[in-house]
């Protein structure tokens, strides 16, 4: 896979009363990530070429990948391959990049989603809906102790643009 | 190629009626928005202008009024000279309640390809809207230097 050929498609940056290590943590932890990201855990082997996985609810694989660059509390990079049939072989990998930095007393966090080739608006609808709800709720969760319950289903013109490829979705 | 703009979406724990409030109200963008003031009394047509220490650094017109569920306005910018020749944009706060949250979607855009004007709003937003958000949800904001604001455009 050469790195040089993605380009981030979908960036989303949010400042959180955190710090660097809090939130790396939940970023890469199971028990943080349910809360925020959907009730989906997220789970990654600490190391280069380690696996990442998100697993639904009921504990069945919904993303793996493999970790691609891991600077603990400053930059984690996977790829982040829904497992939907046909998904990877019409789509391409998918590569999300978290970049963390003080700013001030409070922290920056930057999400980039890169692809290595152009995709259409509908199917980047996906993750441009789906990030700012996750992020929002890491931000609460971090900032108040509670996240919000944001429940979403998958954008309909997404869904319909990954069935014209013939890509099979739940 | 799509055309220039700038889109953030928040979720944020409160009603559209207060979020309604901490957009047009002095008092709250004062905490979030680094400093500035809101002046305009939000009626289609009347003016609006953002304030820093008293100076206008930015003004418009108020495009659309439907509290608590649209605001827009355009926006030209006064200060600084590089930024000056920019076109006049516009901002569109679109405001839907979501659960228990409030959906805030701003939308800005009336660029120029190319343009130094989008990279500062592009790194403004979502300080100044994360900052929005913590206030809402622990009456607390943010503690950011003022100069996260101005990563992509080096203000004199």
């Amino acid at each position: 896979m050469n790195l040089d050929q993605f380009k981030p498609l979908t960036v989303y940056t949010i400042y959180i009363a955190s710090t660097p290590e809090k939130v790396w943590e939940a970023l890469t932890s199971a028990e943080f990530s349910r809360q925020y990201f959907f009730g989906n855990t997220v789970e990654v082997e600490p190391r280069l070429g380690g696996a990442f996985i998100v697993r639904t609810p009921d504990g069945a694989l919904h993303i793996s990948g493999e970790v691609l660059a891991y600077d603990p509390p400053r930059k984690l990079s996977v790829t982040f391959n829904v497992n939907w049939p046909e998904l990877i072989e019409k789509l391409g990998p998918t590569l999300v990049t978290y970049e963390i930095e003080p700013a001030g007393d409070a922290v920056r966090l930057t999400m980039s989603e890169s692809h290595d080739r152009p995709l259409s608006d509908d199917i980047l609808a996906g993750g441009r809906s789906g990030w700012p709800a996750i992020l929002s709720g890491l931000k609460s969760l971090l900032e108040t102790g509670k996240a919000p319950q944001i429940k979403m289903a998958p954008p309909a013109q997404m869904l319909a643009a990954l069935k014209a490829m013939g890509i099979k979705t739940p | 190629m799509s055309k220039p703009q700038f889109v953030y979406v928040t979720y944020i724990e409160t009603t559209p009626e207060q979020l309604w409030e901490a957009l047009t109200s002095s008092r709250f963008t004062k905490q979030y928005w680094f400093g500035a003031e809101v002046r305009s009394d939000w009626k289609v047509g009347s003016p609006f202008a953002l304030l820093l220490d008293g100076e206008t650094t930015d003004s418009g017109v108020i495009l659309e009024a439907d509290p608590p569920r649209r605001l827009s306005y355009s926006f030209k910018h006064q200060k600084y000279e590089e930024l000056r020749g920019e076109p006049i944009s516009r901002v569109v706060f679109t405001l839907e309640p979501f659960g228990s949250l409030t959906r805030l979607t701003v939308l800005h855009d009336g660029f120029v390809e190319g343009g130094k004007y989008l990279g500062a709003v592009s790194n403004g937003w979502p300080a100044i809207l994360s900052g929005l958000k913590s206030l809402l949800e622990r009456g607390q904001v943010l503690a950011i230097p003022r100069a996260a604001l101005n990563k992509g455009f080096d203000a004199k």
